[in-house]
């Protein structure tokens, strides 16, 4: 198996604040990784690193075999983020923030077509994105994502908002993955949930060097650490 | 090939979003009628003058317009990351800044269009010499938006933006005012001979080009630092 993220004492600062402070991952090809931990510990801003959204402060930094010291803009084609935010635009319906995001990684309509009807949202596809309701949004967010068939999906609080039916289509997202040759980064308060479909757990805490868990064995595994802002 | 298709991803994207919210022309377009206008009312109600400062007048209105133009291409990356979203998109930055100053630019010409025939109708100009109009038109828009794309993404992720832009663009595109203005006057015979219009076209398509190459390669790490 190829290492898909492979960060050492990885530190970022937001401001002068160091939201990441020596951050040691390794993330195999076709992995899905629980990302735990308190608000603010820094998993987001371990996402926005991996998607070279912040840049690198310290340490070193390999996404999808590109050294993000050097080139945090190159893997970016090869990955999605559903973040917070959609990314996606107001006026433009369901359909055309899809085609919009399939076109630009270089993929055809059917992409986004596809992924429109496995996030369960068709009747949807005309309506505009500022009509749309915050699980839709969810919804659209993670389609967008899925449209680009990135090689590595990374999900920040993907189950918020979500209804029930939109949080069955997500796990079956997640428990697809391997199969599809993707690798997944999912940062989640919904525990249970998540580790019913991770195969490790990071925990991120603040000032705490912590360990990797097996979620199925819940018992701590070798070879990462994560070690995350004082405070 | 691969440039050419990116760039009209995105420059189809945002003209759709401008054919939806019609912000150009439920917004733009009147306050560029409106300029004209007050021009008329406060320069000269009997008609006198405006004739032969209908050029300059013209293009401070196209200017104006083309801030909210330019402001308006870069809010609408602001709401739901959408900016974000533009980064992770794996499109050229290249091609995104092309893409965004063409939808600008096609924008532009057609509010010139709108605005000129304004001009005639409140002005009481004649057109004439299409042929030097035309280009010259072409060429200080597409510098108009160059300039303005590269000002505005310069600007983006500010919580000054709306104020700032027209203070960093306005000098910037002086030439542009100038050399369209001077090339109007000549086409127009208020101010020479049409022909005489040709070295300012050239100078407004040297300008367009100096700001199309500077933002197809400044564009990228301008919008990472946004």
């Amino acid at each position: 198996m190829s290492l898909v993220v492979r960060l050492r004492s990885a530190v970022c600062l937001l401001g002068r604040f160091p939201a990441l402070a020596g951050v040691d991952l390794d993330v195999e090809d076709g992995d899905i990784v629980l990302l735990s931990g308190p608000n603010g510990a820094g998993k987001t801003t371990l996402l926005r690193l991996l998607a070279g959204l912040v840049p690198l402060h310290a340490g070193g930094a390999e996404v999808l075999g590109h050294d993000l010291a050097l080139d945090r803009r190159s893997h970016r084609r090869h990955l999605s983020l559903v973040g917070h935010d959609t990314f996606c635009y107001d006026d433009l319906t369901v359909g055309e923030n899809l085609r919009f995001a399939a076109r630009a990684a270089g993929r055809g309509i059917e992409a986004s077509d596809t992924a429109l009807e496995r996030l369960g949202l068709e009747r949807l596809r005309d309506v505009t994105h500022g009509r749309l309701s915050a699980g839709q949004r969810r919804r659209l967010a993670l389609a967008v994502a899925l449209s680009r068939d990135p090689r590595l999906l990374l999900l920040d609080e993907p189950h918020a908002g979500l209804d029930a039916e939109g949080r069955e289509v997500l796990d079956r997202v997640l428990a697809g993955a391997p199969a599809e040759n993707r690798t997944v980064i999912v940062a989640s308060h919904e525990l249970d949930r998540a580790r019913a479909l991770a195969r490790r757990e990071v925990a991120v805490v603040g000032g705490q060097a912590t360990a990797t868990l097996d979620p199925s064995r819940a018992t701590p595994a070798p070879a990462v650490t994560v070690e995350a802002v004082p405070r | 090939m691969n440039l050419l298709r990116e760039l009209w991803v995105v420059t189809a994207k945002d003209l759709r979003i401008e054919a939806r919210s019609r912000v150009t022309i439920g917004q733009v377009l009147p306050f560029g009628v409106i300029v004209l206008l007050l021009f008329a009312f406060a320069l000269d109600p009997d008609r006198g003058i405006l004739p032969r400062v209908a050029p300059g007048l013209f293009w401070v209105a196209v200017l104006l317009a083309a801030l909210l133009a330019v402001s308006r291409a870069f809010a609408l990356e602001e709401a739901n990351g959408a900016r974000d979203g533009l980064r992770l998109s794996g499109l050229d930055t290249g091609a995104m800044f092309l893409g965004k100053a063409l939808a600008v630019a096609i924008q532009l010409f057609v509010l010139e269009v709108i605005l000129g025939a304004g001009v005639v109708l409140f002005y009481d100009l004649t057109p004439r010499a299409a042929e030097v109009l035309v280009p010259a038109a072409l060429a200080a828009t597409v510098g108009l938006a160059a300039a303005g794309t590269l000002y505005g993404v310069l600007a983006a992720g500010l919580r000054v933006r709306e104020t700032l832009l027209p203070l960093l663009l306005l000098p910037v595109v002086a030439p542009v005012m100038l050399g369209a203005t001077r090339a109007f006057e000549a086409g127009l015979g208020l101010n020479g001979a049409p022909g005489e219009a040709w070295p300012w076209v050239e100078m407004l398509g040297l300008f367009a080009l100096i700001y199309t190459t500077l933002g197809f390669l400044a564009f990228g790490p301008l919008l990472e630092e946004a």
